[in-house]
């Protein structure tokens, strides 16, 4: 892009392989680590799967940065450019987020049917309902 | 009487109404091809982004999903219990074949025809590397381990508990100790062909839950290998229209068609801006599918 020397710019390209390279390598490491592979028992800990989980997508967001900042020179594009292209992406990690979340409030909802299913009947039940020990039920009552 | 103001004014004037308009001016000081590639990678980061928060919120709604250390732990040559690697060495390859990108651009740059050719046919090269490997993943997957787009072989368990079988669903032999397993363990359910009707069937092994209750070996959430296939089958697809555009555009560098251009070697810029997209993506593929 002319604003390194041809000499400077090949060297600038076998640094970012290695970086690259490094950085790819202790995610696979961390990944490991954190499934058991390296300490064995290390994946009965959620707090090192949630720790480990956000370094590699931490140092995944950094490689993502070098590749669109370094490898596609969007260092030297213009600002306006560069905002056009990054602040739609930055929408994606609100939806990303937001049905994440909605993925977790399925499970929930599903482990409390589950979990009600499973619940002993007794006496108080009148037509497949589960009545409170407050709650008077009318002689008409069908269910 | 032009005053200083006046004169700002008037070019003001001007400006906005016939020269921006009036063609000449590239937006964002870029050219026009190179602009687009931008917003189609854009629009192309959309739909990958679609897929892949189909996987996540499918995986957090799941009370069980297979752990990707252990699907994907075989590599060829009989290597097994070999936990991402192989994926890793794919991984390897598309960086590689990124930086052999950045030098044909760079030499697209000095107007070197020869260098142009040279590192955009070994970017081919990790291209096609890439795509080996992954037809190698898909043949063992599909073939050995009997996952397909509405079946999923890879199952885990919910609690601890014993096998009340052998591997091949028989019953136990007098005196031999039932193999236990823990919750959150990891399992791949075999296909074997019955005797009596000659047929392949999953052998789904029974099994007794620490808390005393019966039941088998269930098969995995079947969204896993829909998710999979797809996936990496869409990326395996850019690498593969990825590869075709390379060759044809390094075919035509050599011919010497870009040299006779005013944009010089800009062709190579914008598969190049394509091609470390195709790595960028598998950056996320990566990390979604084989890390967390």
């Amino acid at each position: 892009m002319g604003h390194l020397s041809y000499e400077a710019s090949i060297k600038a390209v076998y640094r970012g392989l290695i970086l690259l390279g490094f950085v790819t390598l202790i995610e696979v490491f961390i990944s490991l680590l954190a499934k058991g592979h390296v300490i064995k028992g290390a994946e009965q800990y959620k707090v090192i799967l949630y720790t480990a989980g956000l370094v590699m997508i931490g140092l995944s967001l950094y490689k993502a940065y070098f590749i669109v900042y370094d490898f596609m020179h969007m260092r030297y594009e213009v600002k306006g450019l560069a905002m056009s292209v990054l602040l739609p992406t930055l929408l994606l990690v609100w939806a990303i987020i937001a049905f994440f979340q909605e993925g977790g409030s399925w499970k929930a909802r599903r482990d409390q049917i589950k979990e009600k299913n499973a619940e002993e009947v007794d006496g108080k039940t009148q037509g497949g309902l589960s009545l409170r020990n407050d709650v008077y039920v009318l002689p008409e009552w069908r269910g | 009487m032009a005053t200083a103001e006046t004169v700002l004014e008037h070019e003001v004037h001007e400006y906005d109404s016939k020269d921006a308009w009036s063609g000449g001016k590239e937006p964002f000081k870029t050219s026009y091809g190179k602009l687009m590639m931008w917003y189609f990678l854009l629009s192309d980061a959309f739909t990958f982004a679609g897929f892949l928060i189909a996987y996540g919120s499918l995986r957090f709604s799941s009370s069980t999903w297979p752990v990707p250390d252990f699907v994907f732990s075989t590599a060829p040559f009989g290597i097994h219990h070999a936990p991402l690697i192989f994926v890793t060495i794919m991984s390897f390859l598309l960086i590689i074949s990124s930086v052999t990108m950045v030098r044909a651009v760079q030499e697209g740059h000095r107007e070197n025809k020869n260098g142009v050719v040279f590192w955009m046919l070994l970017t081919v090269l990790g291209g096609l590397g890439f795509l080996s490997c992954q037809a190698w993943e898909w043949t063992n997957l599909m073939g050995a381990e009997h996952m397909s787009v509405t079946t999923n072989p890879f199952g885990t368990h919910t609690s601890d508990g014993v096998y009340l079988e052998d591997e091949h669903g028989h019953a136990y032999k007098e005196g031999k100790k039932p193999e236990a397993f823990k919750a959150r363990g990891s399992y791949l359910i075999h296909k074997h062909e019955n005797e009596a009707t000659g047929k392949e069937e999953w052998v789904q092994r029974k099994v007794k839950y620490s808390d005393g209750t019966l039941g088998v070996q269930e098969l995995g959430p079947p969204a896993f290998g829909a998710l999979f296939f797809f996936i990496t089958g869409f990326h395996g697809f850019h690498v593969l229209s990825g590869v075709v555009f390379l060759l044809i555009i390094a075919i035509n560098s050599g011919s010497g068609i870009y040299a006779a251009r005013r944009n010089g070697y800009e062709m190579v810029e914008k598969i190049g801006l394509y091609w470390h997209f195709v790595d960028l993506v598998w950056v996320f593929v990566f990390l979604v599918f084989y890390l967390l």
